[in-house]
């Protein structure tokens, strides 16, 4: 366990660099030291899907955000805290501790996560029904795809959903032609 | 955009079709080994774009560029939700997984899990494309920008 919290202190203290780094180039290396430290400690939680997975978007990540952002102008945005904007944020805010505190009461006892409580659909409680019966219900040898595809399959819709949707925010920002007409900005 | 120095370039001739394979096996297996469909589509668009950086954009022209990344993209969800929606017609609820309730494969073969490699394919094409679009167009962007 101390292995895990090394990395943990190595991924927290990478994160606060890449957020004061003083050039775009250290900062986008320090995120892609937080994801390594993350995936190394996905590895040793033994969750080796997600450790793939967060590898592997790691490197892309980290090609995308060099290919887009060294060797331009850097626009630094900085101290422009307006008083309608200060307003505005402390009621969503509050708005969001007052909905927060409301549901407080509806979530499972500290310590214990909703896949621990019983629940009356099943005849125990949600994970271990999973890792009992994913290989007989859904027929698939590796039982975290089971889980995402067949007994969670709406998560990953929404997860594709929400993909779609960034693709489509970063494309529509960044084609100027779109708004602008065929000559650039104008 | 005309490329890299021969040493990548060379080195890239010889690995791309090992990573295009890898991200393939990972894609096609996610549901006997650990992997699926995200790795395995991030891994197939990671070889388009190791080709795009070594060779340039006019390399990959034709075979996977802009418009068919986006067409893929758009076609993977489109055919993730009808398997959704066929799942209501033939299982009887979203998402049903109605092929294996028919055709029950045997376990740990590649012919099972009813209809798990299918959306795992679909993921696949989904975000491998989808990411390959982003890359193009920051690439596109900046092309733009320098000249």
């Amino acid at each position: 366990m101390v292995l895990i919290q090394i990395f943990l202190v190595f991924t927290i203290i990478a994160a606060l660099i890449a957020v004061e780094a003083p050039s775009p180039l250290s900062s986008i290396i320090s995120l892609g030291a937080v994801g390594f430290g993350l995936s190394i400690a996905f590895l040793w939680l033994g969750a080796p899907d997600i450790a793939i997975t967060q590898v592997v978007v790691e490197i892309i990540t980290l090609v995308i955000l060099i290919r887009a952002t060294i060797g331009k102008g850097v626009t630094e945005v900085r101290g422009n805290e307006s008083k309608p904007l200060l307003i505005g944020s402390l009621i969503l805010f509050g708005l969001g501790s007052a909905f927060f505190a409301n549901y407080l009461s509806a979530f499972p006892e500290f310590g214990k996560t909703a896949m621990d409580v019983p629940m009356d659909v099943f005849s125990e409680t949600p994970s271990q029904y999973y890792l009992k019966f994913g290989l007989e219900k859904v027929g698939g040898a590796n039982v975290v795809n089971d889980i995402l595809l067949d007994f969670r399959a709406y998560d990953t819709l929404g997860e594709a959903t929400v993909l779609f949707t960034a693709v489509l925010g970063a494309i529509t920002l960044l084609n100027k032609e779109v708004f602008f007409g065929k000559g650039g900005e104008k | 955009m005309t490329g890299m120095s021969p040493i990548v370039k060379t080195v890239t001739r010889w690995v791309s079709p090992f990573i295009l394979a890898f991200g393939i096996y990972i894609a096609l297996t996610g549901h006997l080994t650990p992997g699926g469909g995200f790795p395995g589509g991030v891994i197939v668009a990671g070889c388009f774009i190791l080709i795009t950086l070594a060779y340039g954009k006019e390399r990959v022209e034709g075979i996977f560029d802009l418009k068919s990344a986006s067409v893929t993209d758009s076609l993977a969800s489109l055919s993730f939700l009808c398997m959704g929606l066929l799942g209501y017609v033939f299982g009887g609820g979203f998402l049903n997984n109605f092929i294996q309730s028919g055709f029950p494969g045997k376990a740990f073969e590649l012919l099972s899990g009813g209809n798990m490699p299918i959306i795992n394919i679909a993921i696949g094409f989904k975000v491998g494309g989808s990411l390959f679009v982003v890359f193009a167009y920051l690439a596109l962007f900046r092309a733009i920008e320098e000249e």
